[in-house]
Parts: structure tokens; C-alpha cells; sequence
């Protein structure tokens, strides 16, 4: 379904992405980390084109993302994306951010979309706050209202960028809960998190990237039980610590 | 020095002025919607990812605000036909403050557009919008709270601003109290009857402004808020 080949990309002389390749298949969970810096949100939003990069292939669907007659748009409409920052849209109610893409971009109709809207905002937990403004939620209602924008597209895949980082400790596994759900009705997922304990429940396989390079890339047993690279087990023993 | 009341309160109801008043409004009303349009496109072009469009619309802002509008005007009314091109007193005085107004609320509008989290054009397009939706749907509504209250102080000075048209001519306010001037040479009086005219004038937008962002407010106070 993703199918990264040999993808590197560089910021003029300094190269973030060193050869990466990576496959995922419909219905895997795929989480990746990574020390900070370490190009992890390089790699996932090169999948959906927010990033370009200069070597390698990556295809969506069977679509090549890097060839230049793509249709970006129509490509992104099919994949979700999940931001650390939530970037919901401000001048927005909740349930307006869960319809504009259904409106603008698959051009449904307004009842349509509504009804689709609140079903997702239902299934995230969030039909009662439809009618507020993104800025009167807490961070943790905020990120679960961008994974129903991103649901609302009937997305193949979805990419998440460290979706609990910026939120405070209590709020974080109301976000997992729902991305839990999410992976078990068999939605494909990239996801990039420290959250191992989700990873090591969710996961159906693990990616640990150093400095542009993927390092490991197994399944999730063997990540967690088997041997390791060195460079992986030092990361995660700093992790794991506390 | 002597000062008419009569005279003083005979100019202020005088229709020959108050048509100057009702010139110096829609002057500043076709000039400032005229403005906008091609501010608009002035910004956008400026931000554009071709190296000679965005220096053309850049050359045009550094053209427009480095030099006075008096000598634009005269440039436009009395250079241009050396070139072919004619235009009446009103033409000139409406490309005039059209094309000088623009290149001011170019930068404005620009301003307001750049102000807006990049995060959130991100987001457009991760939810696949294209280019001209996400401008129309979620950065200019963002960026039109924040171009609000330059905005409105734009249009203040632009009120005051169309005087400069008298120059060539323009029959607004001002001109019209020079006129009358040169015929009944009541100079205090008729000053200070177009001094109230004025003053009528950008009062009245300042309360029209403060009730345009006191609407919009509502939603920006959530937006502060949400900025932490
Ligand atoms: N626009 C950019 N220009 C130059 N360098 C960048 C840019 N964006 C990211 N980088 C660099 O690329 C590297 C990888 O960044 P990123 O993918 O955000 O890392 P991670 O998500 O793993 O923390 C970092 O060293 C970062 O400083
Ligand atoms: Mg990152």
C-alpha cells in the first residue's frame, strides 16, 4: 500500500533522509522512532508530499508520489494526516473542521457532510462539542477532533506525528484509546511516538531511524524481544528509564 | 482678524460644499475598494514562487511608496497625454489614489496573509485542499482579523488623503473650500468648516471600524486564547 525505495532527501548540503526504504502493507501498524532531529517527520510527510525528496520512489496506492504529473491534492485527500500541533483550523467550529475537506475537496453535500461529521465526532468522543471553537478545547479533545477531520475523508492510511507529544500526561491515552480503535477495525497507520507501551500493544511492526537512517525495521516481538542494534538499544534504554 | 459667525455657520449647511463632502466620501470608497482589489493581487504576487513576478509587484510597492502622491497625480493628469493618454479630472484622481492606496494595503494584506501559521496551510493540504482553497478558506479568513485594524487606520488616512486630488482639480472637499475661498476670502471660516467636515467624517469610520472589530473580536478572543 506504502512502498518507500531508497528515498533520500536533503536540506542543501545536509542530508536528512539516507536511503530509506520501508513497506507497509494494508492494515499494518506501523510505528517509527527515533532520537529527536533524527528525520522521522521528514520520512512520514514525504509519504503524503508535504515534504519533497531528491532520490528514490515512494508509491501510494500505486500512485508515484514523486513523479511531477501527480495530482498532490487528489494523493493527500486519500491520506490522513495526524499533526503533533493538532492544527485544527481556528475561525472554525468542530464540526465545521470535520466537514470543509468533505465540502471542498470530495465537493459532498452539506447534509452529507454533517452527517459524516457528527457520526466521526461520535466515534471520537466529541459529538457533544460540535458546536464550539477548537481554542475552547483541551489539547487532548483537539487532537482526537483532528483524527476525525482526517477520518472524514475515508482515508486508505493515516500519518501521525508524535500525536500525544504536546499534550499534557493525562490526556494522552484518551488519544491512543481512539487510535487503538482505530488500528483494530484495521485502518493502516504510520505512526511516529515514544509511546512504547502503545506501540508494544498496537504495533504490527517497529522502525528505529538515527540520523536519516533506518535501522531497524521488524516486527513488533522481535523489536521488543529479540536482539537489537546497538545504536536502537541505546535509544531505547534512555527511553524505557523512566 | 475678524471672524464671521454667519459666514462660518452659512458655509457649514452650503451645498456647494456639502456636495465637496459627498465627492471626498465616494472618491475614498471607489479608491479603497479599487485599492484592495489590486493590493490584493499585489500581495499575492509578492509572494509568488517566480522570482520576476514577485519583484515586478515589489518594484511596484517601492515605486507607489517612495514617491509623493501629488507628483503621481500630476504625472498621471498631465504627463501621460504627452504619451497618448488622456484622462478626465476624475480618471486620474481615482487611478491616482487607486494605484497609490494599493501599493499600501498590498503590504497590509501581506502582512496578514504571513502572519498565519504555516502549520495551518499544512494542514489544508494534508486533508488534500488545493492551493486557491486553502488561501480562500483558511488563510484569509485568519489573515482578514489581523489586517482589520490597519485596515480601518488606511482608511482614515485615505479619507484625508483624497485632498491631495485638488491639485489637479478634483472638485472634493478641499477644493471646493479653496474655490470659495478665492471668491469671498472668508479663510478661517471656510477652514474650519472643512476642518468639521473632516472630522465628521473619520469620526464616523472610527465608530464603523470599532464595530467591525468588536464583531470580529468575538472570534479572535478565542483565537488569542488559543495562541496561550
Ligand atoms: N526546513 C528545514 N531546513 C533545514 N533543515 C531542516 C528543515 N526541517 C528539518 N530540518 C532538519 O532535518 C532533521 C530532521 O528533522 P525532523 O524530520 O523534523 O526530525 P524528527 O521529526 O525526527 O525530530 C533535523 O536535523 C532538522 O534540523
Ligand atoms: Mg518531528
Amino acid at each position: 500500500m506504502i512502498e518507500l525505495n531508497n528515498v533520500s532527501k536533503w536540506y542543501n548540503d545536509y542530508q536528512v533522509l539516507k536511503d530509506c526504504t520501508l513497506t507497509v502493507e494494508r492494515g499494518e501498524i506501523v510505528v517509527i522512532c527515533g532520537p529527536s532531529g533524527s528525520g522521522k517527520s521528514t520520512l512520514i510527510k514525504t509519504v503524503n508530499a508535504l515534504e519533497p525528496f531528491q532520490e528514490g520512489s515512494i508509491r501510494v496506492h500505486g500512485m508515484e508520489v514523486g513523479a511531477p504529473d501527480t495530482d498532490l491534492p487528489a494523493l493527500r485527500a486519500r491520506v490522513g494526516m495526524v499533526f503533533q500541533s493538532f492544527e485544527l483550523f481556528p475561525h472554525m467550529t468542530i464540526l465545521q473542521n470535520v466537514m470543509i475537506g468533505q465540502r471542498v475537496v470530495l465537493s459532498r453535500s452539506s447534509s452529507d457532510a454533517e452527517a459524516q461529521a457528527r457520526r466521526l465526532l461520535d466515534r471520537v468522543g466529541m459529538a457533544d462539542h460540535a458546536h464550539k471553537y477548537p481554542a475552547q478545547l483541551s489539547g487532548g479533545q483537539q487532537q482526537r477532533v483532528a483524527i476525525a477531520r482526517a477520518l472524514a475523508m475515508d482515508p486508505m492510511a493515516i500519518l501521525f506525528d508524535e500525536p500525544t507529544s504536546a499534550l499534557d500526561p493525562e490526556m494522552v491515552s484518551e488519544v491512543l484509546d481512539v487510535m487503538t480503535s482505530l488500528a483494530k477495525e484495521g485502518m493502516t497507520m504510520m505512526v511516529v511516538t515514544h509511546e512504547m507501551g502503545f506501540a508494544r500493544r498496537v504495533a504490527t511492526r517497529m522502525v528505529f531511524i538515527d540520523r536519516g537512517e533506518i535501522i531497524e525495521n521488524c516486527p513488533t516481538e522481535e523489536f521488543f524481544g529479540g536482539t537489537r542494534n546497538p545504536r536502537t538499544e541505546a535509544f531505547l534504554g534512555k527511553i524505557l528509564n523512566h | 482678524m475678524n471672524w464671521s459667525w454667519s459666514g462660518f455657520f452659512g458655509y457649514l449647511v452650503n451645498p456647494f460644499i456639502l456636495g465637496g463632502v459627498w465627492t471626498t466620501i465616494w472618491l475614498t470608497v471607489v479608491s479603497l475598494v479599487a485599492g484592495l482589489a489590486l493590493g490584493f493581487v499585489i500581495a499575492l504576487m509578492r509572494r509568488s514562487s517566480s522570482r520576476p513576478v514577485a519583484m515586478l509587484a515589489g518594484f511596484y510597492v517601492w515605486l507607489f511608496r517612495g514617491t509623493p502622491l501629488l507628483v503621481q497625480l500630476i504625472i498621471i493628469y498631465t504627463a501621460l497625454p504627452v504619451l497618448g493618454i488622456r484622462l478626465s479630472v476624475v480618471e486620474s484622481a481615482l487611478i491616482g489614489l487607486a494605484l497609490n492606496e494599493a501599493a499600501y494595503l498590498a503590504e497590509i494584506i501581506r502582512a496578514g496573509i504571513e502572519a498565519v501559521p504555516q502549520g495551518q496551510v499544512r494542514a489544508g493540504r494534508a486533508i488534500g485542499m488545493k492551493e486557491r482553497d486553502i488561501m480562500r478558506h483558511i488563510v484569509m479568513p485568519q489573515a482578514f482579523k489581523i489586517i482589520i485594524p490597519p485596515l480601518g487606520n488606511s482608511v482614515n488616512g485615505l479619507l484625508k488623503t483624497t485632498s491631495v486630488t485638488s491639485v489637479i482639480s478634483m472638485e472634493e472637499l478641499l477644493r471646493r473650500t479653496q474655490v470659495l475661498i478665492q471668491e469671498k476670502f472668508m479663510v478661517l471660516e471656510l477652514f474650519a468648516v472643512a476642518a468639521i467636515y473632516y472630522l465628521a467624517m473619520t469620526t464616523l469610520w472610527d465608530l464603523v471600524q470599532r464595530r467591525i472589530e468588536a464583531h470580529f473580536g468575538k472570534s479572535s478572543a478565542i483565537g488569542a486564547a488559543e495562541k496561550r
